[in-house]
């Protein structure tokens, strides 16, 4: 266990340093104004634009430039440049938002996605099998920025069901903050309710050609309890590894769109401002925030296979 | 000889629809299982052995199959039987084993507990947990896996070959069933390990009586344990007879070719081992006539019209075979450089 441990240690490290390297290289070749330049305004004195150079370290070269942004990030005091807010702390108010976005949506598409796809594999080829991959398909091809705009159109301004857009923290109204986020958590899920339905379901129907299956049957179990227990449950494995990516990724990046088309104030709307802006320190920040919760979420993924699966549980063979 | 045979399978017929065709895969099969005893069910891939006995326990009930004749358990039809009647029946008075014990196991769950379930699912969930294990590590003891107190909490993957099949064994056993089949039940495994086994499922048919069908392409394994034998072909039996009578005076040239294709090591070694030529038909568009023609080296005239399953030998009637040969014919085509064979190796 320690030596798993200190193994995706090593691993998310080498992830962060990669990650930041290109972040960091990115930003200095797209073409872009001097931050200085920038940061001093319209109509500075050179004398200023040269004063914020040295404060900021600009004038540097870039592996010193780097060094000091890497220094920065783990002592806190990486800030952006107007206004000068530490990046930190505007991660940490962010990260209610998008974690009650990210983990709701979550949910909501595992479960879908898993009663879904459980009920076109047990009901392959007939008409309810059709019937959820029409609408599977469909989920899957919706962008999120056409459905959103659609279910803000006719939920919030036509219908007046659901608030319009915002962000209301859990401690302060729990009621309001179900409320603001039924339709961002939909709008996130259905492209992977969709898609999760299609996973389990062909998952399923390969599993059911398994010998242990036949084994299952052959025992006398009830045909309710070979799919729940036998092909599910084994069906699920790959389901679980797929869970992990995708959650990491849309904590780190894909509820980007969705925060900004429902104005939630979340760590994805300061990157997208940040980007806008052309912001390296957020940037940066938001950036390994994102790697690291991708690398995070992949470990807890890799414990759960351990669990899912004995064949790889860690020194199993040893005993 | 007045009571009902334990297991009687009447004119059996299995077909399944596929994209090319109604697929004949068990064509007017018909034999009898007295308790006690084994019977052998032998022939290439596809020669529908492993879908007659997977017929036998409901195993290829689907949309995509049909399946037509009568198959009695003591009296009790089973073609018909609703599917929470052959549920019940399963694992509980015919069980099966499988021939890869390698992917027969869910391998996610602990060995033992997989027993248990099987046990459960019959006898009901009250059937405390302890008390059924209990009962787990006496089949482990009863089939030979040592330190069974220990292994019952193995997963499948920390057995090997030989050892899960008998647990597969244990597991068919859990219930006390009065029909076992075992499908290619060594097939699997490597040579010692299958003497093993086979031991195994022979004391377990003396001891508790057990009626066995075996099914298997080894003429090896069926000399060592059966009773009786079937030779299947193409969905049909083409020859039937209790074990001397297979392997001392085989009628139809298929057996002879699965004789021929064994290798014996009492003999000097061929330059090229045996083989019957050809590929077994397509079972969508059977050819009329005699199924085996068009790789019999025998073929006559009257090969174009199917022969019936009759007992063509005076002093066994209860030998039967499909070929026209006479038995004369039979006797002097079937020698090959002084044993049985289709013909000479090529």
């Amino acid at each position: 266990m320690l030596r798993f441990v200190v193994r995706r240690l090593v691993g998310m490290a080498i992830v962060l340093f990669v990650v930041s390297i290109l972040v960091f290289l990115i930003f200095n070749v797209i073409p872009n104004s001097p931050p200085a330049q920038r940061l001093a305004g319209k109509n500075a004195t050179p004398t200023l634009v040269k004063s914020i150079e040295e404060e900021w370290g600009f004038d540097e070269s870039l592996p010193v430039q780097y060094v000091t942004m890497m220094k920065n990030v783990f002592t806190g005091e990486l800030t952006s440049y107007s206004p000068r807010i530490p990046v930190d702390e505007q991660i940490e108010e962010g990260i209610p938002a998008t974690f009650s976005l990210s983990i709701g949506a979550g949910i909501i598409w595992l479960t879908f996605g898993l009663i879904l796809g459980y009920l076109a594999a047990t009901r392959a080829g007939g008409w309810l099998d059709r019937a959820l991959t029409g609408v599977a398909i469909a989920g899957i091809s919706i962008p999120v920025f056409l459905l959103a705009p659609v279910l803000i159109y006719f939920l919030t301004y036509k219908l007046e069901i659901f608030p319009n857009g915002g962000y209301v923290p859990l401690t302060e109204d729990p009621w309001e903050w179900l409320t603001h986020l039924i339709l961002p958590w939909f709008t996130l899920a259905v492209l992977s309710i969709g898609f999760y339905s299609r996973v389990l379901r062909s998952n399923m129907l390969d599993v059911m050609n398994e010998d242990y299956v036949r084994t299952a049957r052959a025992k006398g179990l009830s045909e309710r309890r070979v799919m729940t227990r036998h092909v599910l449950r084994n069906s699920l494995i790959p389901v679980v590894t797929l869970f992990g990516l995708d959650f990491g990724a849309t904590i780190a990046g894909t509820a980007i769109i969705t925060e900004v088309l429902f104005n939630i104030d979340g760590v994805g709307l300061y990157a997208a401002e940040s980007i806008k802006r052309v912001e390296l320190p957020p940037i940066m920040g938001v950036t390994l925030y994102g790697a690291f919760f991708v690398v995070f979420v992949n470990t807890l993924v890799d414990v759960a296979y351990a669990y899912l699966d004995p064949r790889v549980r860690l020194g199993a063979s040893a005993r | 000889m007045s009571a009902p045979p334990l297991l009687s399978v009447r004119d059996l017929r299995v077909g399944f629809a596929t994209e090319g065709g109604l697929l004949q895969a068990v064509d007017g099969v018909s034999f009898d299982l007295e308790a006690g005893e084994v019977l052998a069910i032998v022939g290439e891939s596809g020669s529908g052995k492993s879908v007659t006995a997977q017929t036998i326990i409901g195993l290829t009930r689907s949309k995509n199959s049909r399946i037509e004749g009568s198959v009695k358990l003591d009296g009790e039809e089973l073609v018909e039987a609703d599917d929470a009647a052959m549920r019940r029946l399963r694992g509980e008075r015919i069980a099966m084993i499988f021939q890869d014990p390698m992917t027969s196991f869910n391998p996610v769950y602990r060995i033992g507990n997989q027993i248990v379930e099987a046990i459960r699912a019959h006898i009901g969930e009250k059937v405390e947990k302890a008390e059924a294990r209990r009962r787990v590590v006496e089949l482990f003891e009863s089939v030979g896996i040592p330190d069974a107190e220990r292994r019952v909490d193995d997963y499948p993957h920390e057995f090997s070959g030989g050892m899960r099949q008998r647990a597969m064994i244990a597991m068919a056993l859990a219930l006390e069933p009065e029909v076992l089949i075992a499908d290619e039940p060594t097939t699997a495994l490597d040579v010692t390990i299958q003497a093993q086994i086979l031991r195994l499922l022979e004391d377990l048919n003396r001891e508790h009586g057990l009626a066995t069908i075996l099914i298997t392409h080894d003429l090896g394994i069926v000399a060592e344990v059966a009773d009786r034998v079937l030779v299947m072909y193409a969905g049909r039996i083409v020859e039937q007879g209790t074990l001397d009578e297979i392997f001392y005076d085989p009628q139809h040239p298929y057996t002879w070719g699965l004789m021929g294709s064994l290798t014996r090591l009492d003999r000097p070694r061929p330059h090229r081992l045996p083989q019957i030529p050809g590929q077994p038909p397509s079972l969508v568009d059977l050819p009329g006539g005699c199924p085996f023609r068009p790789r019999c080296p025998h073929e006559f005239s009257k090969c174009t019209e199917y022969p019936g399953l009759e007992a063509r030998l005076a002093e066994a009637p209860d030998h039967r075979d499909r070929c026209w040969l006479t038995p004369e014919q039979k006797r002097e085509k079937r020698q090959v450089e002084g044993q049985i064979g289709l013909e000479a190796p090529g």
